[in-house]
């Protein structure tokens, strides 16, 4: 033991990611395409831009360390296929895109309550720097404060830091029983007081829906107290999802003025509304568009890396 | 490999000195200004005050402390770092200096921000499952106000009788029951922060946080280089309706590690598992008399916590999952100061330690799960290797180490061998596939590590986010990064005029 590795070994070597890296090389304007589920968010790609896909493939998973080393442009739907084939799941949301595309969106799942944050399951980051080298941010273990948090930031990032290629994803087992129930007339704020952490409460202005999500005596005293209350059946799914993203504080969805009912759906306790109109824009904080601006010009000095998208 | 601190040395221009009495009492325009944009009674640059702060819980020395400033508002904390700024010093906020990793040491005499002052809970607001805290509140003064309305702060170090929630933003700080709930970045929505330019911003809100940069996430963890908290938004956690706490008793540590990573490999996260070996656990039924079998090898503390039913189901798997793999004995606590008991065990296992050896170094890394028992085994053949005395009382379930190394300070030479037990634990761990720090940081400890974990163009964008934030380098200048990697922290650290703050 105690085999002291050189600094070669810390280098990135999979043939795979440092081919991608050559790709983005290191210069002219570049963007990476997923599965453009999500195309428009931050604003449209810059025209004639040079466009790659990520490479895609499940590297290394380990169950019983509830890891998964992922590369960018394997699709989420390939992902949760591996991981439920070991009965886990992770945070990424399954929109028909790709792994790359979920953490550069960092757009949560709907069950968010239960899977937890995009945000805090990416353990480390790989990607192509503006200078065409690959970076590696974080740890590949579950618990890590090894310096500064380069996964956090590329989370969201919508590309513009780097080129992400791959991914240490933290995974979790599956409930042994996840179910739908709906409520034609409850109080949606009241159901999430009374269920025990459940995965969703949904509420679009009439209708609740809640996840309730454990073992299956739980989940059925949880079913039972919650339809004592009120009114409410199993269903097989959750409403669809309206296409705009509003945020706001969880308790201010109870007061959701300007939009009818049936025009939304809202994620009680978390404070996010899909409503069929784009949100009303809000004051930024101009600190914060500054530390965002000298981060962008810090990672890509030039604005080679996804032009035309803003985070 | 000249040290950290050497190099330190040799770049300020100050004598670098321990000791209160050989800190003197400066009155220079510094402190006028300071004084003006506080109080009088809010700015000590007594020699005593400044050798106290010269020091964290971690064992190095060196630190220079400059004066010491003790604001009580976000205002004052922006008058007291735009004063710096006016006079080019560097800042180094610090809350209850609890930190292992020398994080809050100050180096070249910059303006000591203590936020111990700031200790109020100004808003609690359960309809957002939020609380708004100023950064000076103590852990556990949070949970226990808490409690009278069913919920509780989640990251549980065990300093949380006294290390403050703006330490733990800091350094990220976990605790036994972050297993299943997440360390403190997933209990922190928001963070008010003052940057070394005197510029205040509010990081992420209290909503959705999937939109944007996560510079909240960034900043939590950056063991105050990127500015200084001010307020902190922290979610609140529902208490569970019901908790099972399993003692679990081993003839040999193996046996308890692969226990823990049978326990997660069968579709489980309890809410905590602990693994102490015999010595510790010797050390610990001692001091608390918890009834702690001290005839066995290893004991694993596991929680599991939710609805009474699965409850029920995860403690009967773990206690089965225990007997394959050899558990001489199965507890369940029977009653909830039973349950206290044991915790209490846990988690004042470091303070034990003292009926053994007046001194212990607390180290911090992390292995995967599957590589726990094989590091550990390693770590006892080094503990023998350099003639000390280790215990090992651990996060197993996160795969955290914290071997802890006895030894006396006045006994010649047994720091050494210390710090050359430390240098072989940590490179152990590195080639398990581990890393170097699950909770304490990295502060100025394990600076000379992070190229074993990171590439130079790693640790080149490492700094790329810090000097976003704070171009100048005042900001806790010194600290996670190597100096060959962070920017103008030499340049910080000589802004000091030379004999006056020495």
């Amino acid at each position: 033991m105690t085999t002291t590795p050189t600094t070669s070994t810390l280098k990135v070597t999979d043939p795979v990611l440092l081919e991608f890296a050559a790709e983005v090389g290191a210069s002219g304007k570049v963007a990476v395409v997923g599965a453009q589920t999500r195309w428009d968010v931050g604003g449209q790609p810059a025209k004639g831009v040079r466009q790659l896909g990520a490479p895609a493939g499940v590297v290394e998973y380990k169950p019983e360390e509830m890891t998964v080393k992922v590369r960018a442009g394997t699709s989420v739907s390939d992902l949760d296929a591996e991981l439920a084939a070991a009965g886990q799941r992770c945070a990424l949301p399954n929109r028909g895109g790709t792994v790359g595309g979920a953490v550069a969106v960092g757009e949560d799942h709907l069950g968010v309550l239960g899977r937890g944050p995009v945000r805090d399951s990416v353990l480390q980051v790989r990607y192509v720097s503006a200078d065409g080298v690959t970076v590696t941010g974080g740890g590949p273990v579950v618990k890590n404060v090894s310096g500064f948090n380069l996964p956090k930031l590329m989370v969201g990032s919508l590309g513009v830091l780097g080129c992400l290629s791959e991914f240490v994803l933290r995974t979790n087992p599956v409930p042994g029983v996840s179910r739908w129930l709906q409520f034609a007339d409850a109080d949606p704020f009241a159901v999430f007081d009374l269920a025990h952490r459940p995965g969703a409460v949904l509420w679009n202005g009439t209708s609740t829906w809640v996840l309730l999500e454990g073992y299956l005596p739980d989940v059925e005293a949880q079913n039972t107290l919650l339809i004592k209350q009120w009114a409410g059946v199993e269903v097989e799914a959750p409403p669809p999802l309206p296409q705009h993203r509003w945020a706001m504080p969880p308790a201010a969805l109870s007061t959701v003025g300007p939009l009818p009912t049936g025009e939304f759906v809202a994620s009680v306790g978390v404070g996010r509304l899909w409503g069929q109109r784009p949100a009303p824009p809000t004051a930024q904080d101009p600190v914060v568009v500054e530390l965002s601006r000298r981060l962008k010009t810090n990672f890509d000095p030039t604005g080679r890396l996804n032009p035309g998208r803003t985070p | 490999m000249t040290s950290f601190l050497d190099r330190i040395r040799a770049a300020a221009p100050i004598a670098s000195r321990y000791g209160g009495s050989k800190f003197r009492k400066p009155t220079d325009a510094l402190v006028a200004d300071l004084e003006a944009a506080l109080s009088p009674g809010q700015v000590r640059a007594d020699g005593a005050q400044r050798a106290l702060l010269s020091h964290d819980a971690s064992l190095f020395d060196g630190g220079v402390a400059g004066p010491v400033c003790f604001p009580t508002t976000g205002e004052e904390v922006q008058a007291v770092v735009t004063v710096a700024l006016r006079h080019n010093r560097a800042i180094v906020p610090r809350g209850a200096g609890t930190g292992l990793a020398g994080g809050a040491i100050p180096f070249g005499a910059p303006v000591v921000i203590s936020l111990t002052r700031m200790n109020r809970i100004l808003e609690v607001d359960v309809e957002n499952r939020v609380a708004w805290v100023e950064p000076g509140v103590v852990n556990l003064d949070l949970t226990k106000h808490l409690k009278r309305i069913g919920f509780h702060f989640a990251p549980d170090p065990s300093s949380q009788q006294v290390c403050t929630i703006g330490g733990n933003v800091a350094t990220n700080s976990g605790g036994p029951h972050c297993l299943a709930y997440g360390v403190t970045d997933a209990h922190v929505l928001a963070v008010e922060i003052v940057l070394a330019s005197g510029e205040k911003a509010m990081l992420g809100s209290i909503g959705p946080q999937d939109e944007g940069l996560d510079l909240r996430g960034a900043f939590i963890g950056s063991e105050g280089t990127l500015g200084v908290a001010t307020k902190v938004a922290v979610r609140l956690t529902k208490n569970p309706p019901a908790v099972k706490t399993l003692l679990l008793s081993f003839a040999s540590v193996r046996a308890a590690a692969n226990t823990v990573s049978a326990v997660i490999a069968a579709g489980i996260v309890p809410a905590a598992m602990e693994v102490m070996d015999q010595r510790i656990t010797i050390a610990v039924e001692n001091f608390v008399k918890a009834g702690y079998p001290v005839d066995a090898a290893a004991v694993l503390l596991a929680e599991v916590e939710g609805l009474a039913d699965g409850v029920k189901i995860e403690a009967e798997q773990i206690s089965a999952i225990g007997t394959q793999n050899g558990a001489t004995e199965v507890r369940l606590a029977q009653s909830e100061a039973e349950r206290e008991l044991l915790w209490k065990g846990r988690k004042t296992a470091f303070g034990a330690v003292a009926q053994i050896k007046p001194d212990y170094y607390l180290h911090d890394t992390v292995v995967p799960r599957s590589a726990l028992a094989d590091v550990l085994e390693e770590i006892y053949k080094i503990a023998d290797r350099h003639q000390l005395i280790v215990m090992n009382v651990f996060h197993a379930g996160d795969g955290n180490l914290h071997p802890l190394l006895l030894f006396d300070r006045r006994i010649e030479g047994e720091l050494d061998r210390v710090h050359a037990a430390g240098a072989e634990i940590v490179e152990a761990s590195l080639a398990a596939g581990g890393v170097l720090s699950g909770e304490h940081g990295i502060g100025i400890e394990k600076q000379d590590y992070m190229d074993r974990l990171f590439t130079s163009d790693d640790l080149d964008h490492q700094n790329r986010l810090r000097n976003a934030f704070d171009p100048s380098c005042r900001t806790n200048p010194g600290k996670v990064l190597p100096m060959a990697h962070s920017c103008a922290d030499i340049q910080a650290l000589r802004s000091v005029p030379a004999g006056v703050w020495g």
